[in-house]
């Protein structure tokens, strides 16, 4: 009698799990391995021939080459700042909930907002970066124009959106630190960096490894802005992985060919997410 | 996912009530819910529904054409119909390929029907037909048109009047409106084609001008290493590079506008669509004009068409057909294009005397239907969306300075041909 009722309760939750999240994996690993089907030529098994396919095309070692960049680019210094403004934040400042606010309000907006907002910080001429860099005689620049700087430039927003949301996440911890500590390092007459570096961050890697798992997703799953800003171009120079999906799947309607590159994502993000747990976790906790 | 769409399909209709004996006339319709637009087809659904009791018209807002086209296919397979349609005219071949929509010859059965279907503009036609039959019926339409500062022109001691009407004239009077501050930078460009969005669209207008279509009328082969195309795309990239009056790299399509008008380029080429915000942000006088010529004029049509789809009833079949004749009338055509800036999509919607006063009030109204008699069919082809982005890669490789406008096209139509020879 027990087990049907711990069932019964376990069944929304595992209902809507299965229909939306394993479901669609299991579908999507199936499909990887069927041609995609239209009325005149039904989908039938390929076998590895998709993924063949993904070995020879150009565009995905582009946009994996693109993201690895992008997170490369984006997760350190997001955790960097998070880390520097949330140890800012938790001292005894003027207008301090002001300040806290004014970090954590890039992460309350949706992303899609965000984008049309940069996209004109971007616009060459008319833009605020060049009406800024014009005051000081700088040439304007074509920020979204150019293969080399498209990639840097959606960088600095993205990082400028995440990195008070993963400030709120070092705050949280940074409270948490007993006062003792702080107060025994003063008594033997530590300085604050070294303080910093023997007591305060080791504490905080649990959060660490948190933000770093987060923002890691964070670079894959974040595409949104292209829609806005670029639309994966110039040919394809700030174009993402899971950009090139939905192109795929939506623009081309090729599902098979969308299903392979959608694996190939799952599994990078697995892989990803196991390594950092496992690798990271032995050094995690302070003892 | 079929019977979780069933199913709340079914909770709709117990909470509706009794289905009544009416004819339900639902289309999708490519615009965001709540944009400006919803208004004026809110309108005419309402006002059709007055003239044509026992039918229901229900418009459903879906988003932009991609996610229009994504919801309508979706809910044909999830079994709910939907036996109208406005999507994207170049959606044809993918539409035909999936087996969903029926040719509008099908229906058209008496002389008044088969005399509408001949009504619209020629130029309007191309995308929607194939094998001899209309798929598509023109409805929002838009084409590409030049756009001039007058008050730059005479800033730079050109006559405001006169608009460049060849390549050569546009690239001298684009370096003669280059406007630079002390240090050297530019502060205004000569002219601006965006090259972001919708690259494909603008270049098939270079193309055109320079004698070359970009795809066959079967939507199985493309044109994109003719030499003379080749030529068009190097003019292209000559106006960032060798002219100098265009910024290098790739101009954003979004953004282009408020460049116009805050004066940072004193021409750019743009849609039809943009007619009626330009006119009201600009603080000087603008003019608009047909694209200029090489050895011809030219420019492609856009925008979205009617479709029917298969998956009907004669019932649905016959209201459709009503009420695409209704909205499609010259009145009507006459109405849309004043409220939204598209294109009337027939001549008789000219001869209209609203039109008429409109137009001899604001010249700029018919500049695009005048364009018309030099206009080609947008890209559109078997496999679509890849054929497109090889070409929307290509032109944005060589004005980024990656590839010579030779290499990139020569690339593009290798992979275009090896996508395409299947169709053949």
């Amino acid at each position: 009698m027990k087990h049907v009722y711990g069932w019964l309760l376990l069944t929304p939750a595992a209902i809507l799990l299965i229909g939306f999240t394993h479901y669609p994996a299991i579908a999507t690993l199936v499909d990887s391995f069927f041609s995609t089907g239209t009325v005149v030529r039904p989908s039938r098994f390929v076998g590895f021939d998709n993924y063949a396919a993904l070995l020879d095309d150009p565009i995905f070692w582009q946009v994996l080459g693109n993201n690895a960049w992008f997170a490369l680019g984006t997760i350190p210094t997001a955790i960097a700042i998070a880390l520097v403004m949330a140890l800012w934040v938790n001292e005894k400042l003027p207008a301090r909930a002001l300040v806290r606010m004014a970090y954590f309000t890039p992460t309350v907006l949706p992303m899609i907002a965000v984008a049309n907002l940069w996209l004109f910080f971007y616009t060459p001429q008319i833009g605020m970066l060049d009406q800024v860099g014009a005051l000081f005689g700088a040439p304007s620049h074509n920020w979204l124009g150019d293969p080399n700087l498209v990639l840097p430039a959606t960088m600095v927003m993205v990082v400028w959106k995440e990195a008070g949301f993963f400030m709120i996440f070092y705050l949280a911890a940074l409270q948490n630190l007993p006062p003792e500590l702080q107060e025994a390092a003063k008594i033997e007459g530590a300085s604050r960096w070294y303080f910093f570096r023997r007591v305060t961050f080791p504490l905080l890697m649990p959060t660490t490894l948190f933000v770093l798992v987060n923002a890691t997703i964070n670079s894959f799953k974040l595409v949104d802005h292209l829609f806005i800003l670029t639309k994966g171009g110039p040919d394809n120079a700030s174009s993402l992985l899971l950009y090139y999906v939905y192109q795929v799947a939506f623009s081309f309607f090729d599902t098979g060919y969308a299903a392979t590159l959608t694996v190939v994502l799952l599994v990078l993000l697995a892989l990803l997410a196991v390594v950092q747990f496992l690798l990271i976790e032995k050094r995690v906790h302070y003892r | 996912m079929k019977w979780l769409s069933a199913f709340l399909v079914s909770m709709l209709l117990a909470a509706v009530g009794p289905v009544q004996a009416q004819t339900q006339l639902t289309f999708y319709y490519p615009i965001a819910v709540g944009g400006p637009l919803t208004k004026v087809i809110d309108g005419y659904a309402r006002q059709f529904e007055q003239e044509n009791p026992g039918i229901k018209v229900n418009p459903i807002y879906a988003g932009n054409y991609d996610d229009t086209r994504i919801k309508a296919l979706a809910a044909l397979k999830a079994g709910q119909s939907a036996p109208l349609s406005v999507l994207y005219s170049i959606d044809l071949y993918e539409l035909i390929e999936q087996d969903v929509i029926v040719p509008w010859d099908d229906v058209t059965t008496t002389p008044d029907d088969k005399a509408w279907l001949k009504a619209f503009y020629p130029a309007l036609m191309m995308n929607g037909t194939y094998k001899g039959k209309v798929y598509g019926i023109p409805f929002q339409r838009s084409t590409i048109v030049l756009y001039w500062n007058k008050e730059a022109f005479k800033e730079a001691g050109l006559d405001p009047d006169r608009p460049p009407a060849n390549w050569t004239e546009m690239a001298q009077m684009a370096s003669k409106l280059v406007k630079k501050d002390a240090s050297g930078n530019v502060t205004r460009w000569g002219v601006m084609v965006p090259s972001t969005g919708y690259p494909y669209w603008m270049f098939q207008a270079f193309a055109r001008q320079n004698g070359q279509d970009l795809m066959n009328r079967e939507g199985n082969a493309t044109n994109y290493a003719h030499p003379d195309v080749i030529a068009a795309l190097q003019y292209w990239r000559d106006l960032g590079v060798k002219h100098k009056v265009m910024p290098e790299g790739t101009v954003e399509w979004g953004t282009l506008r408020q460049a116009f008008t805050e004066g940072k380029t004193a021409m750019m080429w743009h849609t039809t669509g943009n007619l009626t915000a330009v006119k009201d942000t600009a603080k000087f006088p603008f003019g608009v004009a047909m694209l200029p010529a090489s050895k011809q004029r030219g420019s492609p049509t856009g925008g979205g068409n009617f479709y029917l789809f298969k998956k009907t009833t004669p019932e649905e079949r016959k209201a459709a057909l009503a009420f695409v004749k209704w909205i499609t009338a010259p009145e009507r055509a006459a109405d849309w294009s004043m409220a939204t800036g598209y294109v009337g999509t027939r001549s008789d919607a000219y001869a209209t005397p609203k039109l008429k006063e409109y137009a001899a009030a604001f010249p700029p109204a018919v500049v695009a239907r005048d364009q018309f008699e030099f206009a080609t069919p947008e890209l559109s082809t078997f496999q679509t969306g890849r054929v497109r982005k090889l070409l929307d890669d290509a032109i944005q490789a060589t004005l980024t300075g990656q590839k010579s406008p030779a290499d990139a096209l020569n690339a593009a139509q290798a992979e275009a041909d090896k996508l395409l020879k299947s169709y053949r």
